[in-house]
């Protein structure tokens, strides 16, 4: 009996656009589209909006709050949270200036500013996996001793020392003509992060414990050790912040970090990760930092009076949520 | 009462009880130590101070029982801060009407993040932090620069004594006794126990969820407002002040997680959480009478309220199988 060969049969478009359109995330659209819509506003306001140059300094300051994001979502794939990013970024920044020599130009200031915020986060991970403390609370006590720590270390008003050479090369420098270093520093960051959440062992546990922490535990994974890493990298991720924003503003200044935590989270959920974990992708990280940015800056162009801008700070982050950061129905 | 239930009453309360010997033992050294000796002014001060805090720390214990969090309680007592120097002057009435408009500002905000969290099923840690930043919004609508107009006749009537008694503590124990109390033994009341501890089978149970939650926003909105009015007439002015809404907003869960409530939800109460606000206040009491260096101030906060939050974990040690430590 001969089977009749298949005919290689052609997907209809009409399935082919179903399968993509089922494939894109909702929060990566909506956010997208967000994106595009302040661009689009803003370029009606004023023309220079979408000048190269201006775009190029968007993402500059973006990539300081896009390093502090990718920290941030790590942990919050986990299910927990860090809310100690703001003296995270601060210790960081203020050891760094403060401690490295003139040698090279500064270049122990790097290696200092990635060995503190480790340190924190590893005293973070502790706390959450040996003494199981509740990340939120933990990580809240954990900001007020940094934040003691470093008014006795600075006396309570900025440190005198200035950002090393090679720290501001790294925040304003240009190695590619016309590009910011900063930039380069998020995307390896970044690369770093996509190729960790998906292509590793590691990443997989992550997801995992954000999904079911028992079950992550039953099938032999390291939750510990996991959470505990997940908090140094996340660590890490806010001094180095830390360090570029020094580099860019010149020093280190009380309250660096203030302005960091909310964005980052707005910018991590916005982006279409779960805030209870286990959910969400690092490019919508990337997209709700970009969104959180122009946002921001867009209200600011416009010269909108501080008031309007909180309100439709808020305003913005609360309909994108309600249009796809909600709990399933059911679920409650 | 026998005797089995007292040991049941005892260790039903057992965190709230160890709560008050802390915050007793500390208040008595406070008192012997500080150089003007035990007077009337003294405890006024100290209590105005305490209340306001433990109003925000009773806010936020509404919502943190049901297993959720109100990170916009901060921003509602700047907001009805910047409110109540608005409306809180004039004459007798004008003042009563100032001060319904100010607890009805305190209302309209937990409406909104009940409604965020009830009907738009967000999830309250993100939801309320996207409200904080809109309430700012409106506190600075409201008083771009520092400032206000209270009322010092009423003002100083609130925040002084009555009998040598202080009027803000009587305002607490009102509260405490002619709300909270009824409340908790209500349908409403129980409720949010039950929904914190475990939801669906609450809702299994027919426990009326959805109304407990919303119960829980609004009160920690109303409660906040009080807190908000207490902040002005103390202060006699406000402020729209970003840093003391998000300082408010930790100290309240700090006092929330001293007076004994899990955040998981579903264990604790108001009255443990009042005692941990008076003792967070007391060590910054202490460190001043104990003429800390004020650079060694914030740490030595920080190092309390962490070693606070990790004896929180002690009951970790007594738990036999490592599996019932995960989620």
């Amino acid at each position: 009996m001969s089977v009749p060969a298949a005919m290689p049969q052609r997907p209809r478009l009409q399935d082919r656009v179903r399968v993509l359109l089922h494939r894109l995330d909702p929060p990566l659209v909506v956010a997208s589209a967000c994106i595009l819509a302040i661009l689009f506003g803003g370029s009606l306001y004023n023309s220079s909006f979408l000048s190269p140059h201006y775009l190029l300094q968007q993402l500059q300051v973006a990539s300081f709050l896009g390093i502090v994001a990718t920290g941030a979502m790590l942990v919050i794939l986990l299910g927990h949270i860090d809310l100690s990013v703001p003296w995270t970024l601060a210790t960081g920044a203020m050891l760094a200036t403060g401690l490295a020599g003139s040698t090279l130009g500064g270049i122990a200031s790097i290696p200092i500013a990635l060995a503190v915020g480790a340190a924190i986060g590893l005293v973070n991970g502790l706390g959450v996996t040996v003494l199981r403390i509740p990340s939120m609370i933990f990580t809240l006590g954990v900001n007020a001793v940094l934040q003691g720590l470093m008014v006795l270390y600075t006396g309570g008003s900025a440190p005198p020392s200035s950002a090393a050479p090679i720290v501001r090369w790294m925040s304003d420098g240009q190695l590619l003509p016309g590009i910011p270093n900063a930039i380069l520093v998020w995307a390896a960051v970044g690369a770093f992060a996509a190729v960790l959440l998906r292509a590793t062992p590691f990443g997989r546990t992550v997801y995992a414990i954000g999904n079911r922490e028992r079950a992550a535990y039953l099938s032999g994974m390291k939750v510990r050790r996991v959470v505990c890493l997940s908090f140094v990298l996340a660590g890490s991720a806010s001094a180095l912040a830390g360090l570029l924003l020094t580099g860019y503003a010149g020093k280190a200044f009380q309250g660096m970090g203030d302005t960091y935590l909310l964005p980052a989270i707005a910018a991590v959920v916005l982006g279409g990760t779960s805030i209870v974990g286990g959910r969400g992708s690092y490019a919508g990280t990337i997209i709700g930092t970009i969104l959180i940015v122009l946002l921001q800056s867009m209200l600011a162009v416009m010269q909108m009076p501080d008031a309007g801008r909180q309100i439709i700070y808020g305003a913005v982050i609360f309909a994108m949520l309600l249009l796809y950061g909600r709990g399933r129905s059911g679920q409650a | 009462m026998n005797r089995a239930g007292l040991r049941l009453v005892l260790r039903h309360n057992a965190l709230p009880l160890l709560a008050g010997v802390i915050f007793a033992a500390m208040f008595g050294l406070y008192l012997a130590l500080q150089p003007n000796g035990i007077r009337t002014d003294v405890l006024v001060t100290a209590s105005n101070k305490g209340v306001l805090l433990a109003l925000i720390a009773a806010a936020q214990t509404l919502p943190v029982l049901t297993g959720g969090i109100d990170l916009s309680a901060g921003a509602i007592v700047v907001l009805c801060n910047c409110l109540a120097s608005i409306l809180v002057n004039g004459s007798g009435l004008q003042i009563a009407l100032g001060v319904v408009g100010v607890l009805g500002g305190g209302l309209a905000a937990g409406v909104f993040n009940a409604l965020a969290v009830v009907v738009g099923r967000l999830q309250p840690i993100i939801a309320t932090l996207a409200t904080s930043t809109m309430f700012y919004g409106v506190s600075l609508l409201l008083r771009p620069s520092p400032g206000g107009d209270v009322d010092d006749d009423f003002a100083s009537r609130l925040t002084g004594a009555w009998y040598g008694i202080p009027v803000s503590l009587i305002l607490l124990g009102a509260v405490l006794l002619l709300v909270w109390m009824p409340f908790r033994r209500s349908l409403t009341g129980r409720g949010i126990y039950a929904v914190g501890s475990a939801e669906a089978s609450a809702y299994m149970s027919g426990v009326k969820v959805a109304p407990a939650k919303f119960a829980a926003y609004v009160g920690a909105g109303l409660l906040s407002g009080l807190a908000g009015l207490l902040l002005t007439l103390i202060a006699e002015s406000a402020q729209a002040s970003a840093i003391q809404a998000g300082d408010l907003t930790l100290n309240s869960i700090a006092a929330v997680v001293i007076g004994g409530t899990s955040l998981f939800g579903g264990v604790g109460g108001i009255v443990g959480s009042v005692l941990g606000a008076f003792i967070l206040r007391t060590i910054g009491d202490l460190l001043f009478v104990l003429k800390a260096s004020p650079l060694w101030q914030p740490l030595f906060q920080g190092l309390i309220l962490l070693l606070a939050v990790s004896l929180g974990a002690l009951p970790m040690l007594r738990i036999r199988n490592r599996l019932e430590t995960y989620r």
